[in-house]
């Protein structure tokens, strides 16, 4: 398992408040990796420094095998270098079919004269198709965005994810508002695309966690707190207090 | 451009068959090919409309669908229109000059011909120079060159510096607003080299063809701009359809969700921005002929507004509700405002629509906003649902 991601030393603070202090980080590739935290302990910040939303004050945030810093890149450009991210609130184009979001998505070049020159293939409806089928969306491809439900959107959302082919995916909360089957189904599925690519995974649910049945990085104010085994972090004195309450 | 493309866009082919039959009927009524029922000057009127609906759909794929609400494309409309008048008048100008100067006992130099031209110019700017922005008057297909050039590079640095910044919403159709209202001050000075607030006039007289009548010159302009509004139209459902069409409208929709699927927004918005203010520049080259003037009024910032006004009435995000909006309000208008409306007598009050038009307009446009955001594009929504229960467009 080699190193993929690399966080070091990394801050943020946004009016004085630091949402991430001196925080490390690592990730290999194949990796399955979950990620808990109180509210407001910077784990969408954490995404959001990744994909290059937000610039870090200070640190570094190494990636892939030639050790390119992402700091330096656009939203575009970290996106194109492999990083994908499935958003908390699932924002996916309401207005639009769910083929045309799974087909935006698809890896293909990315510039105005390639997309204007796009023309359909049978490889890409074939990987629409298909990926339709792993998110339960085959009959829904005409269908509006916007008609789909919560859990639907969800679906799509982690379609779209899984479309661009990335190398490391990002996923904030995937099972909100899912049914426990459908729960299962996405553990299922992030399981499966960690046995490649490297997945974190952050999320709430600590049934859902227990699932995954991978290591474990607890976040609190801004820093790691522990990290290991669910039943390692758990039996944590530290973590037990700020997180797990009482 | 294929049989796929008009068959997923059914709306092409009725807006380029509505347009046709238009032309027809209006060619066998005016009064250089048919039988004169429409006057010349309606003709001229009825051509610079098509110009209008050109750049409206334009617009709509600006505003409607990729949701940046530029408040200056009539700058691009009017640099097109003075690129085109320069060359206008310095080669008619250039022939009047040639035939009266061929009695003189000398024959002019060339470089006489071309001083006799500066002064006839720009006399009345009390100048006789010519500025170097007019280096390729004299040349029709350079000046051509320029209607596209000129607009475009306009769009393509004012959209790079904007976008590149980040600039969206209301802040950018500020800084348009600005940029129009720069360019309209800066060639409202003499100095500008483009004869100030007299603009280029003398622009229905094409050069060389003194003999032909007005009839048959408006005419010819008039299937000109059918055949660049037909031509705008199919290039810009073009564009607008398929992944291009997918990707603007996921910019207007959440531009940051595009940028996390790795496409660059900037390259897009600069890419749409530029590619619309060029063919807001060729409508511009073909309105102003018809129009015989152009000063530095007709780019100023209400200009663009009004643009805006027309796409939002007739239903932005679709290109014929553009269209229809930039023909039926921009007509309406010169109805309203020549005197053509009756007057309503109120008994203690007249209303007098010449000036009354502006507010029945601010009042269509708010009504609209509010009650009918699709605007006179969404009737057609009412006739096609019938049809569309099998899928077949979208748009």
């Amino acid at each position: 398992m080699k190193t993929l991601l690399e966080m070091s030393g990394v801050s943020v603070s946004f009016d004085g408040f630091k949402a991430i202090n001196n925080l490390s980080f690592q990730i290999g590739e194949p990796e399955l990796r979950a990620i808990i935290g109180p509210n407001g302990a910077g784990k969408t910040t954490f995404m959001d420094i990744i994909t290059g939303k937000t610039r870090p004050d200070e640190g570094k945030v190494i990636y892939g095998e030639k050790s390119i810093s992402l700091l330096k890149m656009s939203e575009s450009q970290i996106a194109m270098a492999g990083v994908g991210r499935k958003f908390q609130k699932p924002t996916v184009f309401e207005a639009q079919t769910v083929r045309e979001n799974l087909a935006m998505a698809l890896k293909n070049k990315r510039g105005p004269f390639d997309v204007l020159l796009y023309h359909k293939t049978k490889r890409g409806a074939a990987r629409i198709e298909e990926l339709a089928e792993t998110i339960g969306l085959t009959d829904s491809l005409p269908r509006i965005a916007g008609e789909l439900s919560h859990g639907q959107k969800q679906w799509l959302e982690i379609g779209m994810l899984l479309a661009q082919d990335p190398r490391l995916l990002l996923v904030d909360e995937p099972a909100a508002g899912m049914t426990p089957a459908e729960r299962e189904h996405t553990t299922d599925l992030l399981k499966r695309a960690a046995e490649k690519h490297a997945v974190v995974v952050v999320e709430h649910d600590m049934e859902f966690i227990r699932r995954l049945d991978c290591k474990v990085t607890v976040l609190c104010e801004g820093s790691v707190l522990a990290e290991g085994s669910l039943d390692h972090v758990t039996s944590n004195p530290e973590v037990i207090e700020v997180y797990l309450g009482r | 451009m294929n049989g796929s493309f008009l068959s997923q866009n059914r709306s092409v082919f009725w807006f380029l068959l509505s347009l046709a039959v238009f032309v027809l009927i209006v060619t066998v009524l005016s009064e250089a090919t048919g039988n004169g029922m429409i006057s010349t000057s309606f003709v001229k009127t009825l051509g610079k409309t098509l110009c209008l609906m050109l750049v409206a759909i334009a617009m709509d794929v600006v505003w409607g669908y990729t949701g940046i609400l530029s408040l200056g494309h009539m700058a691009f409309f009017g640099l097109g229109g003075y690129m085109i008048g320069m060359w206008l008048m310095y080669a008619r100008i250039e022939i009047i000059i040639t035939e009266s100067l061929r009695a003189a006992a000398i024959p002019p130099t060339p470089e006489e011909i071309h001083d006799a031209i500066g002064t006839q110019i720009f006399g009345v700017v009390g100048s006789s120079d010519f500025p170097p922005i007019w280096i390729f008057a004299h040349s029709f297909w350079l000046q051509i060159a320029m209607v596209v050039l000129v607009p475009g590079l306009l769009a393509l640095v004012f959209g790079w510096l904007a976008f590149r910044s980040r600039v969206t919403g209301v802040y950018l159709s500020i800084l348009t607003q600005a940029m129009t209202l720069a360019l309209s001050l800066y060639l409202f000075q003499n100095e500008s080299g483009l004869r100030g607030n007299n603009g280029l006039s003398g622009l229905q007289n094409l050069p060389g063809l003194d003999a032909v009548p007005q009839a048959q010159i408006s005419i010819a302009f008039f299937w000109a701009s059918a055949v660049a509004l037909g031509a705008g139209y199919v290039l810009f459902a073009w564009v607008v359809s398929g992944k291009m069409g997918s990707v603007i409208r996921g910019i207007r929709d959440n531009e940051s969700r595009v940028r996390f699927l790795g496409y660059h927004v900037e390259s897009y918005k600069l890419f749409v921005f530029t590619l619309t203010g060029i063919v807001a520049g060729i409508a511009g080259a073909l309105y102003y002929p018809q129009a015989g003037i152009i000063n530095p009024n007709e780019i100023a910032p209400i200009a663009s507004i009004y643009l805006a006004v027309w796409v939002a009435i007739g239903g932005r995000g679709r290109l014929y509700g553009a269209a229809l909006g930039a023909a039926f309000v921009s007509l309406l208008s010169s109805w309203f405002t020549s005197g053509g409306a009756p007057n309503i007598p109120l008994g203690f009050y007249t209303i007098q629509w010449t000036d009354w038009w502006l507010v029945l307009l601010g009042v269509s446009f708010v009504a609209v906003t509010l009650l009918a955001p699709k605007g006179i594009g969404g009737l057609f929504d009412l006739i096609a649902t019938r049809g569309s229960a099998e899928g077949g467009e979208k748009k």
